[in-house]
């Protein structure tokens, strides 16, 4: 450290823009970046390679090819399967933000000095074991499950429901349980921020608390909205063990094909074209989501 | 309006119910004196209990959970302080573009991240064990972790460090004595909250490990049989048990953090 003062003027040379905010910023930050960039970025730009290429057995021919995404969206088994998961996880992702928001709001606004203690309450239960949750959702919905036995002991039903378990209904119940915190969290955060005062001012000037929800709150705790919907809906659409455990036949999602294609299947690069086609119509889908909410809370304002 | 206060303590209330009912069910049938898992419940038992003890494949599945949960807190912990301390200190370009790609698995179907390592780990001809576990749940715990160290290290007084600089000390030196006992529930509670994901983890596992199984990989391996089901509920209870005390842990100590910031806050004197 026998730097002379710190120059005025912008670092001019290398020595000195190694010692500049920029660089050590650069430096802290490039381990854990490299780490992402190694086992995350290459993966699935390695995942996107395979997809334009062939497998024969063990062998991989990396000739370009559009084969696989000519299958991936022309059988009608995967558009059965990529319609089914972006139904569930559409559906998901909505029903989602809609139970939160009045959590959040709970939270936020009636939580008073234990906001902290509301938060770990509602986070503790997405933290406990994913497998074990969705199994005790099928002990609740299986045929002789907690919801059959129950509603027969109250004289509602005679005969055991068998539309509770396997199908997509069940996979979204589950999910939407899966779920709850990460969209409680963000919305949140965004109601958090909110400048009381604006909403007090609206009281002054004549606004009822509808029209204080949808012309203030709601506008300004769009971004929690928005996050809170990409961050159930893109992960939900890749999801396997809940359609494997209560989808059933009728619940099946595109990740047991994904997961096929990478096992007995052994089709990486069809696996890949999987992956890539999922991925991107769930970009997109969440894209015209997001454009199409911001410009209705523009028109309610 | 009161009508609608009134109102939202009840949705409260069922919302809740709907959160923990299932989980309660678990630790409920796992006393439950019968195979299967139906009301009326069948008498109180420890049986399940007592058979896990005594089963060594679970017992071998525990014994690397543990490995690879602490490896990967402790690596997803170093990894995010790095990030942390880069984002919430320096200003530099490119630091929506790099935190964005560190993020990016909160953002992605855990199935991708899984599969696309696999293709890299075999394409590279390396062999699947626990460690290709150890480094793929790192990857995934990194954002979380540095969720909770970034909220740690904001609002830290940057004047303090800065003074420990001009008195003298070297940039590790400042770290080590003036930045550590100030953000360190931060890391504690980093600490805690990537192992008990990882403790939880079950896609990357499932795909990455060899022959060596890790809890959760192990239950997948048992929901095939009925029969096992209340023992593999006497598990999931203690797991369960474990990760509410992490948890609680990891609550408290980032409660500790807060309460520090707030603390150098007030003027000294």
């Amino acid at each position: 450290m026998t730097a002379a003062a710190e120059p005025s003027f912008p670092p001019a040379t290398a020595r000195q823009w190694r010692r500049s905010e920029e660089a050590r910023g650069l430096a802290l930050i490039s381990p854990t970046f490299l780490y992402a960039l190694a086992l995350l970025f290459l993966p699935v730009l390695i995942v996107f390679l395979y997809s334009f290429w062939t497998q024969d057995y063990l062998t991989i021919d990396r000739t370009f090819t559009l084969k696989n995404y000519r299958q991936a969206l022309g059988e009608p088994i995967y558009q059965d399967l990529l319609a089914r998961s972006l139904y569930i996880s559409l559906t998901v992702s909505v029903i989602t933000v809609v139970l939160s928001y009045p959590i959040a709001w709970f939270i936020s606004f009636h939580g008073g000095l234990n906001k902290n203690f509301w938060l770990f309450v509602i986070t503790i239960p997405c933290w406990t074991s994913y497998l074990l949750r969705v199994m005790s959702w099928k002990v609740i919905l299986g045929y002789q499950g907690v919801m059959n036995t129950g509603l027969m002991k109250l004289g509602i039903i005679e005969q055991p429901l068998t539309s509770l378990l396997y199908n997509a209904n069940a996979v979204i119940i589950t999910l939407v349980h899966s779920w709850a915190a990460f969209a409680i969290l963000p919305i949140f955060i965004s109601l958090e921020k909110i400048d009381r005062s604006l909403i007090e001012a609206a009281a002054d000037l004549g606004d009822g608390p509808i029209r204080r929800f949808f012309r203030i709150v709601l506008p300004l705790s769009m971004p929690g909205v928005i996050s809170a919907f990409l961050i159930v809906m893109i992960p939900t659409v890749g999801d396997y063990v809940t359609p494997q455990l209560v989808g059933g036949k009728e619940g099946v999602m595109i990740a047991s094909a994904i997961q096929a294609s990478f096992g007995k299947a052994a089709n990486w690069p069809l696996g890949a074209a999987l992956s890539v086609t999922t991925m991107v119509i769930v970009t997109l889908l969440a894209g015209a989501i997001v454009l199409g909410l911001r410009l209705i809370v523009r028109g309610i304002r | 309006m009161s009508g609608r206060l009134r109102l939202l303590p009840v949705f409260v209330a069922a919302y809740l119910l709907f959160l923990y009912a299932p989980i309660l069910l678990i630790p409920i049938f796992s006393f439950n004196n019968a195979a299967s898992t139906t009301f009326p419940l069948a008498g109180f038992t420890w049986k399940w209990y007592v058979t896990l003890a005594g089963n060594t494949v679970m017992l071998d599945a525990a014994r690397n959970s543990l490995i690879v949960g602490v490896s990967v807190s402790i690596l997803a912990t170093l990894f995010g302080i790095c990030a942390a301390r880069a984002i919430t200190r320096y200003d530099f370009r490119g630091k929506r573009l790099t935190s964005g790609l560190i993020m990016a698995p909160l953002f992605l179907p855990e199935i991708i991240v899984a599969i696309s390592l696999l293709m890299i780990v075999l394409a590279m001809g390396a062999e699947l064990s626990l460690l290709t576990v150890i480094l793929g749940q790192t990857v995934f715990c990194i954002p979380y972790s540095m969720a909770v160290l970034v909220s740690g290290f904001e609002g830290f007084d940057r004047s303090l460090e800065e003074a420990s600089q001009d008195l003298g000390e070297t940039a590790f030196g400042t770290f080590r004595r003036v930045t550590l006992p100030v953000v360190a529930p931060a890391i504690l509670s980093s600490l805690l909250v990537a192992f008990t994901i990882s403790l939880d983890e079950f896609i990357l596992a499932f795909f990455l490990t060899g022959t060596q199984q890790t809890l959760p990989v192990y239950i997948w391996g048992q929901l095939r049989f009925a029969a096992k089901l209340p023992s593999v509920l006497a598990l999931g209870s203690l797991m369960l048990l474990a990760s509410v005390f992490l948890l609680t842990l990891a609550e408290i100590f980032r409660r500790r953090a807060e309460n520090r910031k707030i603390l150098q806050e007030v003027p000294h004197g």
